[in-house]
């Protein structure tokens, strides 16, 4: 039994079948990354395991908890956190707010402060702008703050919805260095991508999601060896 | 930008923003005039036989457009920002020419009941046509110089100018808070027959109080910094004593009030109060959870039927006192803003607002309704429902009842402010900035709704409980959509979700209406007016919260208006 388990969903919206079957698991302290084109379903797959949107049929499994049946804060509160795609932080609020709304599922202060701690080791740009409001953050630092918020949460599982989206190549890397780190801290991430390069370099396994239907799944290494997703994702010839 | 040697055809494109001013300007006083609010308000005169509201509110309409006008030019330079108001200012008297010259040729009152013989009069000043035009231009002019003038002085000359001006302004509107305030005070009732006449200001007392306002501020602007830095520099325990004695005057002045101000002027407050509560618990569904309900109404009504079935003699059904039906009128109003909430838990912004305004409909409906009659009375509503008391001490007359909402007020402005802090509280603010990361967070959006529309619910009820008690009966059509309308109004002119905000908004909104009983016919267009002034000029309302404040102030204030593509702000 893996860690995190998903199985055979099938998720709508209204009559758009969104996800058709789709099958993934991941393990305990691994990096796992989602890819596919525009529309291919990888938001859905995390708003359906964040109890966002309800699936139709299959199961979502957190240690052998049926997850579906569970509301998104009940499922937050058990470790499975998501960072939304597109850098939604709370605009009007500052960085430090941002963060402490992230804690809301804890009630130990402690913990809170540790947290914050471990954040701001993280991201020590954050530290510097704790005072900022959120909303006049460069995209970057609205990147950090959106996953620094996540993980005030303690994630044991972390969902991450295209983080590298719409930032710099330099940025990109920041971003990338930050996974790797909180992989070396141990957390479970499962990584959606479109920046299929970058995520197949740190992962350990990555599955290929087109049109609602898992189409390949393998060892990041041979995804990277792979024709289709050269060509596809890869961008070779 | 063109700013030393302007070209001809420079001057000239600069001048449109004085001509697109003015036209609004223009618009505006003709609008003023037709819609017969000039001579409404020309009754009422601010400076006794002197000048008249109606007058005040045309020269203010110049005053505030050829400000724009300065404004809007001024990248332009000085003179030709002068130049502008000028021009705005000409236009504004010009369209009343016009329209005097309109309305001798043609019989306008068909269809503008307002363009009377009268109100010609009132715009020529009393005077024969041809004075009365020349008159009425030049004033035009004068004004809209005079308001360019003093846009482009600073320091203190313009306060000078500014602060006389605009405390007769001020003591002229008030005057009927202010003269029977006096009046009550022993000594100061000579002052107030010597500065009020029975309308309006006296001309010496107008003096006095311009000229004395104006040294007051010149003394606190020389010894009032440094009385600040003293009372910063006193010691922790004497800062201490400071903010205590300051604390006291303000409970001692919250206790006495009543008694200062008299049976009029006491009912005035206990109507703002009532809208304090309302708005308050809008500001909590509103301005902290971000739900726009528009059928608040309908736990106002619930609360107060609720108070009427459980206490009054002429249904006979209960004879609950105040006090024991209290609490089961606020639990009925928190049991049906849940009730509300469960319906419209998925609805967002426009969808919501439309829901809760036909829940808000629904009950009065129901209320006015054969069926229920027997019950809840039609419409002839529920009578003789007693009042408050505690021992002998009986809240009947406004004096007493005003204890009542104080009390209300107290609780609630705690309940509010400690709700604010608290968990639920930074729950309502994520939900109001972005319901999805909300829940992404860990918020039980489903509670966390509920609770808002409960706790609004509440107070909602709570001023019902009070205002049935306070008028002895209930009747259906006390409970329209315009009270929801207005406490929505108050919160927003107010600052969506900043409690002083919500008792400056009751006191503009509706304490001053009812103080100048003129605005009564056009308080709807009073209240559209004052929205659309906010929205332009301070959308974060007049007494904001500090989120809001922030949002809204990375902007360098006034450079945002001196783009002309801004075609119709005004007034
Ligand atoms: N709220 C919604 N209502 C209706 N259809 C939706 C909604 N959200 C997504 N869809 C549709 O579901 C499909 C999958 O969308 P999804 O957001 O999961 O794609 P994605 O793989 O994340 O794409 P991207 O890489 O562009 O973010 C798309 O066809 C999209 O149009
Ligand atoms: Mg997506």
């Amino acid at each position: 039994m893996a860690f995190l388990e998903i199985e055979e969903i099938h998720a709508y919206y209204g009559h758009i079948h969104a996800l058709k079957g789709v099958s993934l698991y991941v393990e305990k302290g691994e990096i796992v990354t989602l890819i596919g084109a525009n529309g291919a379903g990888k938001s859905t797959m995390l708003k359906t395991t964040s109890g966002l949107l309800s699936p139709r049929h299959g199961s979502i499994r957190f240690e052998g908890e049926e997850l579906t049946r569970y509301r998104p804060h009940e499922i937050v509160a058990k470790g499975v956190v998501q960072v939304p795609e597109g850098r939604r932080v709370f605009g009007r609020l500052t960085v430090r707010e941002n963060l402490e709304m992230g804690a809301f599922a804890l009630s130990d202060p402690k913990l809170i402060e540790a947290n914050l701690e471990r954040v701001f080791n993280l991201f020590p740009r954050l530290k510097e702008r704790q005072k900022q409001v959120a909303g006049t953050l460069s995209g970057g630092e609205q990147q950090m703050l959106a996953t620094g918020r996540a993980l005030m949460a303690n994630p044991r599982v972390l969902l991450m919805d295209e983080p590298s989206m719409g930032l710099a190549p330099v940025l990109v890397d920041n971003i990338f260095n930050t996974i790797r780190q909180l992989h070396a801290q141990g957390t479970t991430i499962l990584l959606v991508e479109q920046n299929a390069r970058k995520a197949l370099e740190v992962a350990s396994r990555g599955y290929v999601l087109q049109s609602g239907v898992m189409v390949l799944t393998d060892t990041a290494q041979n995804l990277q060896r792979n024709e289709m997703v050269r060509k596809a994702y890869l961008g070779e010839t | 930008m063109r700013k030393n040697s302007p070209t001809s055809k420079g001057i000239l494109s600069s001048l449109k923003i004085g001509l697109k001013t003015g036209l609004v300007g223009a618009i505006l006083t003709v609008l003023l005039s037709l819609i017969g609010m000039v001579e409404a308000f020309s009754q009422r005169y601010i400076i006794h036989e002197v000048i008249s509201m109606g007058h005040t509110l045309l020269l203010l309409s110049g005053y505030f457009i050829a400000d724009r006008a300065a404004r809007r030019s001024i990248s332009k330079g000085k003179s030709l920002a002068l130049l502008n108001s000028l021009i705005s200012g000409f236009l504004s008297s010009g369209s009343l020419i016009l329209l005097i010259f309109l309305g001798a040729f043609v019989n306008l009152r068909s269809v503008f009941i307002n363009a009377s013989p009268v109100l010609y009069q009132l715009l020529l000043f009393g005077e024969e046509i041809r004075t009365g035009v020349l008159l009425l231009f030049f004033v035009g002019g004068v004004v809209g110089f005079f308001s360019g003038l003093l846009y482009l002085l600073t320091g203190w000359i313009k306060k000078l100018t500014l602060i006389p001006l605009g405390s007769i302004l001020i003591a002229g509107v008030l005057q009927d808070l202010l003269r029977p305030t006096l009046a009550a005070w022993g000594p100061l009732s000579i002052l107030s027959e010597w500065i009020f006449t029975a309308n309006g200001l006296s001309i010496s007392g107008a003096i006095v109080l311009g000229v004395s306002i104006s040294i007051g501020s010149l003394l606190w602007s020389f010894k009032g910094k440094s009385l600040q830095r003293g009372i910063k520099s006193l010691s922790g325990s004497k800062r201490k004593i400071f903010t205590y004695a300051g604390f006291l005057t303000l409970v001692f002045l919250l206790l006495v009030l009543p008694h200062l101000l008299g049976l009029f002027l006491s009912e005035v407050l206990t109507i703002v109060g009532l809208y304090i509560l309302l708005g308050l618990g809008l500001n909590i569904v509103v301005g902290y959870a971000g739900l726009l309900d528009l059928g608040y109404v309908a736990f106002f009504a619930i609360g107060a039927y609720t108070t009427a079935i459980l206490t009054s003699q002429e249904l006979g059904f209960f004879h609950f006192t105040f006090w024991s039906a209290l609490p089961i009128a606020i639990l009925m109003g928190i049991f049906s803003g849940v009730l509300l909430g469960i319906p419209v838990l998925k609805m967002r912004g426009d969808y919501l607002a439309i829901a809760t305004l036909g829940f808000g409909e629904i009950i009065r409906i129901l209320v006015l309704s054969d069926f229920l009659r027997p019950w809840l009375g039609g419409a002839q509503g529920i009578g003789k429902i007693p009042k408050a008391s505690i021992g002998s001490f009986e809240f009947a007359r406004p004096q007493e009842i005003y204890y009542l909402i104080l009390a209300g007020c107290l609780l609630v402005v705690f309940i509010s402010l400690r709700l604010k802090d608290s968990r639920i509280g930074r729950a309502w603010m994520a939900m109001r900035e972005d319901e999805d990361v909300a829940q992404a967070m860990g918020i039980n959006l489903v509670s966390t709704k509920l609770l808002a529309f409960a706790t609004g619910a509440g107070f909602s009820a709570l001023s019902g409980a009070i205002f049935a008690s306070k008028l002895g009966s209930v009747y259906p059509h006390s409970f329209n959509v315009m009270i929801s309308i207005n406490v929505v109004c108050l919160i927003i002119v107010g600052g969506m979700g900043s409690i002083p905000g919500v008792m400056v908004g009751a006191f503009a909104l509706v304490g001053l209406p009812e103080l100048l009983r003129e605005f009564a016919e056009y308080r709807l267009l009073v209240y559209g007016a004052a929205l659309v002034v906010m929205m332009l000029l301070k959308p974060e309302g007049l007494w904001p919260e500090a989120i809001r404040r922030r949002e809204l102030h990375e902007e360098p204030g006034e450079k945002l208006s001196n783009d002309s593509t801004q075609g119709t702000s005004g007034s």
